[in-house]
């Protein structure tokens, strides 16, 4: 079963420095396979002692080529490249993307596809939220709490398995609406649900938050100042953790959040221990609004009634000839969206999460282009990261929720 | 059979048979219940190899839990997630880390045949550098496809040879 | 939003005269300027107008057209929550613009990103390794006339037996 071994294997990547600053100084390479850089980034890192001198940060081993894929499918059948850029939260990339084809088209949703696609985005945050903190304490050897996020996480993956069909990378939303409607039962069990993840969260905030260990890794490392977080381009969680009350949620109001209540949680410093407690409740604050948006929810029509991208009725499509032809040409052809270009973007359980398009008329994309907020913040993480101790890389890197998917699209 | 293929010898005796095939039995149980992983961990897949290692779907039951996170200690890689061009040498140099016995599997449609990324950037399946024992498809899979998947690797095992002294050593 | 709209129409009064054209693009402001003057309405845009954050750098290929490339900056103001897009052309032969790292420390990776993809070049950006691509990689995919499937593997496949 043995390969003959390659005697050169090529080296993918060139790093910034192979010499050292300081004397007797060591350059240590970290990653790319390595469990506590999520698996897809390299650092390669000037030591002294134990103190980083400086970092070379390079991602692109989960390049997928998202952006030359979508320009060969349709508005439509691109739809499930969307949904694995930030794998962790799939809905929230849909909806965005969605929102961007729906902004070209000119569509405006209804009410009931507004509400339930807020209150999936606020579920999708929260797996996102479960998945940081879990991998994040996981790191630093906290395995009871990896294992009690981890348990509350697969209950919400089974129910929204229930309602799209699908456990983690869902492809459920739909150019002018969402794929299909809520199942009975399903809202019963969101209550069920909601009431276990009080019960998870709980114990890991007694196991955790006062915890002398956990303050010591955390408090007073990577810290970063809202200025300088703002030159390097983070947003999202990172940015609030700073004091900056940054939330496009609720600085530009897009979906339902204009009728929602709720807080924006902000950080004290800008370290570790408030970006993990900024996201804890954010968690909070996202059952609250799932909360508000179950009383919202009225009965009413899901998709937009828009033969230009809406699928037509599948007894229609059996009898009628125009519902047929309607079909056939969404599928065949895709959605023709007329030429133009929009930029639209969400705040992602990462931050600002942008799609730019650019159609010249047709049923296929001329350019797709997500705005990814793990990218640019992989861009400014050398600053948290240079600095501090060897083993304070580990904690800060998890603490900023690079997702792969995101980060090299 | 052809000119190459070694005669087997005809002077072992029926005991000596007997003996050797339950050592490898006695091996291949030993070697099956105690999987050492090494997740190479790179895309969505890497939430369903989470969900199957916790509470829920445990792989703890079947020995194959506890992961080495380097490759010399380790006997079972599962690539699981999409390998980009980028990462294939990276994959091929944990492989060749790896000591024997040491099997692969390829957990998920990107590791299996590249996905639905046929383009500039995706490895079209890992069986392209290294040799694949099992493939679990599914984008991602289940838990469920995922414990069926290695419940075979665990029976491919079992009826393995396991030879004390192979030809390398 | 009030704040939004009188922020947008005095960006367009005032950059107007140094854009080639102006409009708004679904709710956006769109700025198109010659790739000189690039670096220097920016930074107006960052000093007076107050858009600190850059949020995106990318360019878009229009083979059949002179200039070929469109390279298109995203700001978005964290004060007054409006974004501006701002574009310049330039040609195949010299794609070549100034960088926005003295402005904008996040413009190092994206500019990266944007120059491997594309193959547009930055001025003043002495840092343009490939970075979701690898050493080695021949041309620019995301260009119209790279083709999708070409592969440039880095590890020789190995024969594989159905």
């Amino acid at each position: 079963m043995s390969l003959p071994p390659l005697t050169t294997l090529p080296n993918p990547i060139r790093p910034a420095f192979t010499k050292g600053l300081t004397p007797g100084s060591v350059i240590v390479n970290i990653g790319p396979s390595h469990p506590a850089t999520h698996g897809t980034i390299q650092i390669v890192a000037e030591i002294s002692g134990e103190r980083v001198v400086r970092t070379d940060v390079h991602c692109g081993y989960l390049h997928r080529g998202f952006e030359k894929e979508c320009e060969s499918h349709t508005w439509h059948t691109l739809i499930p490249y969307v949904d694995r850029l930030n794998y962790c939260s799939a809905l929230i990339n849909d909806f965005a993307y969605c929102e961007a084809v729906e902004k070209l088209l000119g569509i405006e949703l209804t009410p009931r596809c507004r509400h339930l696609r807020t209150l999936l985005a606020e579920y999708s945050r929260i797996a996102d939220h479960l998945t940081c903190v879990a991998a994040a304490l996981m790191e630093m050897g906290a395995m009871t709490a990896f294992l009690y996020l981890v348990t509350i996480r697969d209950y919400v993956y089974e129910h929204i398995a229930d309602l799209t069909g699908a456990r983690v990378t869902h492809s459920y939303g739909r150019i002018g609406g969402l794929a299909r409607d809520l199942p009975d039962g399903w809202l019963q069990r969101l209550e069920e649900i909601l009431e276990q993840m009080d019960t998870f969260v709980d114990r890991v905030h007694g196991l955790v938050d006062r915890n002398r260990i956990f303050i010591d890794r955390m408090r007073d490392i990577g810290v970063i100042a809202t200025a300088e977080a703002i030159n390097w381009g983070f947003t999202g969680p990172i940015l609030r953790s700073t004091g900056a009350p940054r939330d496009l949620r609720k600085d530009t109001p897009y979906l339902s959040y204009g009728e929602l209540e709720f807080e924006i949680p902000v950080g004290i410093k800008g370290d570790n221990y408030d970006r993990y407690y900024v996201r804890m409740r954010e968690i909070d604050e996202s059952k609250h609004m799932i909360r508000q948006l179950i009383d919202l929810l009225q009965p009413g029509p899901l998709c937009v009634d828009d033969r230009r991208c809406t699928l037509p009725d599948k007894q229609a499509v059996y009898t009628e000839i125009e519902a047929l032809i309607n079909h056939f040409k969404l599928i065949m052809e895709g959605p023709q969206v007329p030429a133009g270009e929009a930029y639209s973007a969400h705040e992602g359980a990462n931050g600002e999460l942008g799609f730019y398009l650019v159609s010249v008329g047709g049923g296929v994309p001329w350019k797709v282009h997500c705005r990814s907020p793990s990218f640019v913040h992989v861009g400014g993480v050398h600053r948290m990261l240079d600095g501090y101790q060897l083993a304070d890389l580990v904690p800060t890197f998890g603490s900023i929720n690079m997702i792969g998917g995101e980060c090299d699209r | 059979m052809s000119a190459t293929t070694p005669v087997p010898r005809q002077d072992k005796s029926a005991a000596f048979e007997y003996l050797t095939t339950r050592k490898d039995e006695f091996v291949g149980w030993a070697r099956k219940f105690s999987l050492f992983p090494y997740p190479f961990v790179t895309a969505c897949c890497a939430m369903e190899f989470m969900s199957v290692s916790s509470t829920l779907y445990d792989t703890d039951r079947f020995g194959a839990a506890l992961p080495r996170f380097t490759p010399r200690q380790s006997d079972l890689l599962m690539v699981v997630g999409t390998v980009s061009h980028k990462q294939a040498p990276i994959l091929r140099k944990v492989y060749e880390q790896m000591c024997e016995p040491k099997w692969v599997i390829a957990f998920g449609v990107c590791a299996t045949s590249g996905g639905f990324y046929q383009n500039y950037a995706a490895l079209p399946g890992i069986d392209k550098i290294i040799p694949v024992d099992l493939y679990i498809p599914g984008c991602p899979p289940r838990p469920e496809m995922v414990i069926d998947g290695i419940m075979k690797l665990q029976d491919k095992i079992a009826c393995e040879r396991h030879p004390i002294i192979n030809k390398d050593f | 939003m009030i704040t939004g709209e009188n922020l947008l129409d005095r960006v367009q009064a005032s950059l107007g005269a140094q854009a080639l054209e102006t409009g708004m693009a679904h709710g956006i402001l769109v700025l198109q300027v010659e790739p000189e003057s690039l670096v220097a309405v920016v930074g107006r845009l960052k000093q007076e107008f107050g858009f600190d954050l850059f949020l995106d750098v990318t360019a878009v290929d229009w083979p059949q057209r002179r200039p070929r490339f469109d390279v298109v900056y995203h700001f978005y103001s964290t004060r007054d929550f409006v974004r501006v897009r701002l574009k310049t052309r330039v040609e195949e032969a010299d794609p070549t613009v100034d960088t926005l790292v003295p402005l904008y420390g996040s413009a190092r990776y994206m500019e990266r990103e944007c120059h491997e993809m594309y193959g547009i070049r930055f001025r003043g950006n002495d840092d343009l390794r490939p970075l979701l691509l690898y050493e080695g990689f021949i041309g620019h995919p995301l260009r119209k006339d790279y083709p999708k499937q070409q592969e440039q593997p880095l590890v020789p496949y190995r024969d594989v037996k159905p």
